[in-house]
């Protein structure tokens, strides 16, 4: 197969109107040492029944979460996702659609990505939202140059229980740009306030946080604001917005840039992409936004609709000084977290995020009933905690594996002082008979 | 507006539940801190199911995609999406993963990513290829920076300047400059190829990279590409191939063989993802061994050793991490799907079928417009209304008349260097009729410019909205909804 519709006659009236005997002519423009002499060595095509078949093999080589009872999050996470939310993605009129660049025929995309810009806006209390960007990591560093430019400052504070691969995106994309990142001390689960008042001065562009923070622990924020504000940087936080229904929004807190995942509203977790890179801003720092934006317009018969708007910050404008290179986004992720967002609701999203926070809590709880098992963090934690085990996590993760659990994640891997301590998640998708499996086996060789 | 927002259709009190009870007993319950408490609610719609599904459906059909009909949008591949590959990431086994699962339990999808990266090095004749960029503008990005890192591992720093032609994607001129680098333009020559000349003055000791397209954004191939590698490499230069044309060499040429050093490719154009309204991309990056050693982190690999797949973080020259996790895995499937149905031959298949398109199309519409640069083309071409100037006719009224006639429009005003662009991309995809159909669409608006060119001013006229005040937009941005009482 290979989705081509001419047939030979129709070949050959093509290449007589060109004027040439063969296709072939039409790369007589290559000069003849660059063409490539042989075959390209790949494997020769298939009939769609038989690709379908080697593809669903490779699939069933892998272990997914739909047959695992997984505890796994740190920035991927696995809640409900009504069945609705994929038939809307599934209408191709969506999917199959590039950039609106033409109002008059992509007015569908434009109309969802104004009410995306909408609700996140309500999630994070913030004036103004983009259209989305890649991912939480590079919203995280978007956020980061942006906080530079305002301030035309070279320092950023960062809290080191922001999630490691953001840090180190954040770093990659601070590199180039002469920009030096500070870490601000964290003890007993959370980034502390007053050390990151004792390093900001006239130097630092912006504080960057995430709330809930890497190990759980809920952040807080406006001790920060307060201290950023101060100084004249400003407060960067990045969010899991499925905790926004129940947790305080950071506009409230102070922030002036929200930034983050998107997954948790109900994207698959794909691997870890694509997701959905979030940003809202305080309308002060509107026109440094980078990506694109939707805005509200009239038509010349004075009909009210939708265009991509303030492109003057843009690439295909601007070229070397635009705010960002950024021109495919995730747009099709956005519109599957406003639909997400849609049918919840205000009372769903609520619900989502108690039973998150009963369930993770619940568990935290159990588990510390086990010999050899603490929890090293008394703070106020949502979705996520962190348990200190005696038996070493890798061990332990491949006993939960043989009984069909995947574990949480061992620490250590980020954090060399967290050796032997364990991140969990356990959302919605938990049943508590799944909660009281994972403490069972847990606690059957600790 | 043809649909409300879905905000004002909200009834207090309205909701489904998709969630059973909590089963938590209350005593084990806790509350939260009054600080960590959120005070007031969100003001997210309520609705029913059905409600939302209606909405988003109507919205749905205010849109045009390449299932709707034809979209020869210039430099953006907009190829039909084989539905195959869609129900491949779907797949529980794939879509189901989480990131941080062991890899003994994601071998098949690690395989899939290990092979992708094969076959993509092959088609542009690189060594290594990294799946982690989400879109052709992280992998240009990606790409840069690795350069920038090459040039500082041999203590190299004197290199800041990157070249680009003055017919570049914008994100060219925008990636090296989010890379600290300073931007040098050079013009391109009468025939729409980089000026020699003008290349050969600025290459020098100061030159980390020049970013170059082949085929150009005119839709021709560099013919003196041979040459332009020379210079930048005398100059101790690299050279980056922007992916975005790909489709009109595959099988036929490669990047690699003509001298380039780093290369980004775009899934959701050469390898039929669908670009979704705007997004997920994916744009993977090959790269010469030489540096390989600088690939994003990690690396997915094969280890003989242990007999399988693995993500190899401890890579010391590495620029460090582009995004978190792997990469858009699920648009790295898709395109895994759309290689394996096509193969090697399929693929060279493709790409001819993509170049008679183009040239045919032109042809027929030489008879009507400007073709500013004879043939043969590539993939795509420009034509401009230079040739029915005194009608007071624009590009913008050609394009938007097309959008009456059931078309989506070309790309206009792109590139910048052709006054009134149209740059037109059939692909391969598209049948002899619809061509045949497009070009007299085309024909007849070039009538119509002569004797009704109002007609033309005022389009489109059958779209729920027309022209929109972009100014207006612009001058008092109105980026969300609020309610009327505020």
């Amino acid at each position: 197969m290979a989705y081509l519709p001419h047939t030979k006659e129709q070949e050959k009236a093509m290449l007589a109107t060109i004027g040439v005997s063969s296709s072939e002519e039409l790369f007589r423009d290559i000069p003849p040492e660059l063409r490539l002499a042989r075959p390209l060595a790949l494997s020769p095509g298939l009939s769609e029944k038989t690709a379908w078949e080697q593809i669903g093999a490779l699939a069933e080589k892998n272990r997914h979460t739909g047959r695992l009872i997984s505890f796994l999050g740190a920035g991927a996470y696995e809640h409900y996702q009504p069945k609705a939310v994929k038939h809307i993605l599934a209408r191709s009129e969506f999917y199959t659609a590039y950039t609106p660049y033409q109002p008059e025929i992509s007015q569908g995309t434009l109309q969802a990505v104004f009410e995306y810009q909408t609700m996140i806006c309500e999630l994070t209390g913030m004036d103004a939202a983009n259209a989305s960007l890649y991912d939480g990591a590079t919203a995280l560093a978007e956020a980061a140059l942006m906080a530079a430019e305002a301030t035309r400052r070279k320092v950023i504070l960062v809290s080191p229980l922001l999630h490691p691969e953001y840090r180190q995106t954040l770093e990659t994309y601070l590199h180039g740009r002469g920009i030096r990142i500070a870490e601000i001390p964290w003890e007993k689960g959370v980034t502390q306030p007053a050390e990151a008042e004792k390093l900001l001065n006239h130097e630092v562009a912006g504080v960057l946080l995430q709330n809930p923070n890497f190990l759980g622990s809920i952040e807080e924020l406006a001790p920060f604001a307060q201290a950023a504000h101060k100084a004249g940087a400003l407060l960067v936080v990045s969010v899991d917005p499925v905790s926004l229904g129940l947790l305080a929004d950071p506009g409230q807190c102070g922030a002036d840039i929200v930034v983050g995942e998107g997954q948790s509203m109900g994207l698959p977790l794909s691997l870890g992409g694509p997701y959905l890179g979030f940003m809202g801003v305080k309308e002060k720092y509107l026109r440094r936004m980078p990506g694109r934006i939707v805005g509200k317009t009239t038509d010349r018969l004075g009909r009210e609709g939708f265009v991509l708007t303030l492109q003057a910050r843009e690439q295909h404008i601007r070229r070397e000084k635009a705010s960002s290179n950024i021109c495919s986004n995730e747009a099709l992720c956005a519109l599957s977290a406003t639909v997400y967002l849609a049918l919840l609701g205000p009372q769903g999203l609520r619900e989502v995020g108690n039973q998150c926070l009963q369930k993770g809590h619940y568990a935290k709880k159990c588990l510390s009933t086990l010999p050899g098992v603490t929890v090293p963090f008394g703070c106020p934690s949502f979705t996520e905690f962190v348990v200190k085990t005696q038996e070493a996590p890798v061990l332990l993760n491949q006993r939960l594996l043989s009984g069909g659990i995947l574990g949480g994640l061992d620490l250590g891997r980020f954090y060399p002082e967290l050796k032997n301590h364990i991140l969990l998640c356990v959302t919605e998708m938990r049943s508590k008979e799944e909660i009281d499996q994972l403490v069972r086996i847990w606690g059957e060789k600790a | 507006m043809k649909e409300q927002l879905i905000f004002t259709k909200s009834v207090a009190g309205r909701k489904e539940g998709y969630l059973p009870p909590l089963d938590i007993p209350e005593p084990q319950q806790v509350s939260l801190p009054d600080w960590a408490r959120r005070k007031d609610t969100p003001r997210l719609p309520e609705l029913t199911e059905m409600d939302v599904v209606r909405h988003y459906t109507r919205l749905s059909q205010l849109n045009y995609g390449v299932d709707s009909g034809f979209y020869p949008l210039g430099s953006c591949t907009m190829k039909y999406n084989p539905k195959i590959n869609e129900d491949a990431a779907n797949l529980p086994g794939f879509a189901q993963l989480h990131p941080y699962q062991p890899v003994e339990t994601t071998q098949g999808a690690l395989q899939l990513m290990a092979e992708t990266q094969k076959a993509l090095a092959e088609i542009a004749g690189m060594d290594a290829v990294t799946l982690q960029p989400a879109a052709g503008a992280h992998g240009e990005l990606t790409g840069i920076m690795m350069i920038m890192a090459y040039h500082a591992s041999r203590g190299d720093r004197r290199r800041t300047k990157v070249i680009v032609p003055d017919s570049s994607h914008g994100t060219n001129p925008a990636t090296a400059a989010l890379c600290g680098c300073e931007i040098v333009q050079i013009p391109s020559n009468p025939d729409g190829g980089v000026d020699l000349e003008a290349l050969k003055k600025v290459a020098g000791m100061d030159t980390a990279a020049l970013m170059l397209t082949n085929p150009s954004t005119l839709g021709l191939f560099e013919n003196q590409i041979s040459e332009i590698a020379r210079i930048i490499h005398q100059a101790g230069a690299l050279l980056y191939y922007d992916g975005a044309n790909m489709n009109a060499i595959m099988g036929y040429a490669r990047p690699g063989d003509m001298g380039f050093d780093v290369v980004h490719i775009n899934l959701h154009k050469t390898f039929a993802t669908p670009h979704g309204g705007g997004g997920p991309g994916s744009g993977p990056v090959g790269v010469k061994a030489f540096l390989e050693p600088f690939l994003p982190k990690p690396v997915v690999r094969y280890e003989m050793q242990d007999g399988r797949y693995i993500l190899d973080d401890r890579r010391p020259l590495s620029i460090g991490k582009v995004k978190a996790f792997y990469g858009n895995f699920g648009v790295v499937v898709k395109a895994y799907t759309y290689l394996t149905v096509m193969g090697g031959d399929g693929l060279k298949a493709a790409s001819e079928k993509a170049v008679l398109n183009a040239n045919y199309l032109m042809s027929l519409l030489g008879r009507d417009y400007h073709v500013p640069f004879a043939g043969p083309c590539k993939h795509e071409f420009i034509v401009t209304p230079k040739n029915i100037k005194e009608t007071g006719v624009h590009t913008m009224d050609v394009a938007k008349r097309l959008i009456d006639y059931g078309y989506h429009p070309p790309t206009i005003y792109f590139p910048l260097i052709v006054e009134e662009a149209l740059m037109i991309e059939p692909t391969e995809t598209e049948s002899k009729e619809t061509l045949d159909a497009f070009a007299r669409a085309l024909c007849k608006i070039s009538r119509e410019a002569k004797d009704d060119p109002g007609l033309l001013h005022e389009a489109p006229h059958n779209t729920p909205v027309s022209r929109m005040d972009e100014t207006a937009a612009a001058r008092k941005p109105v980026l969300r909804w609020v309610p009327y009482y505020e």
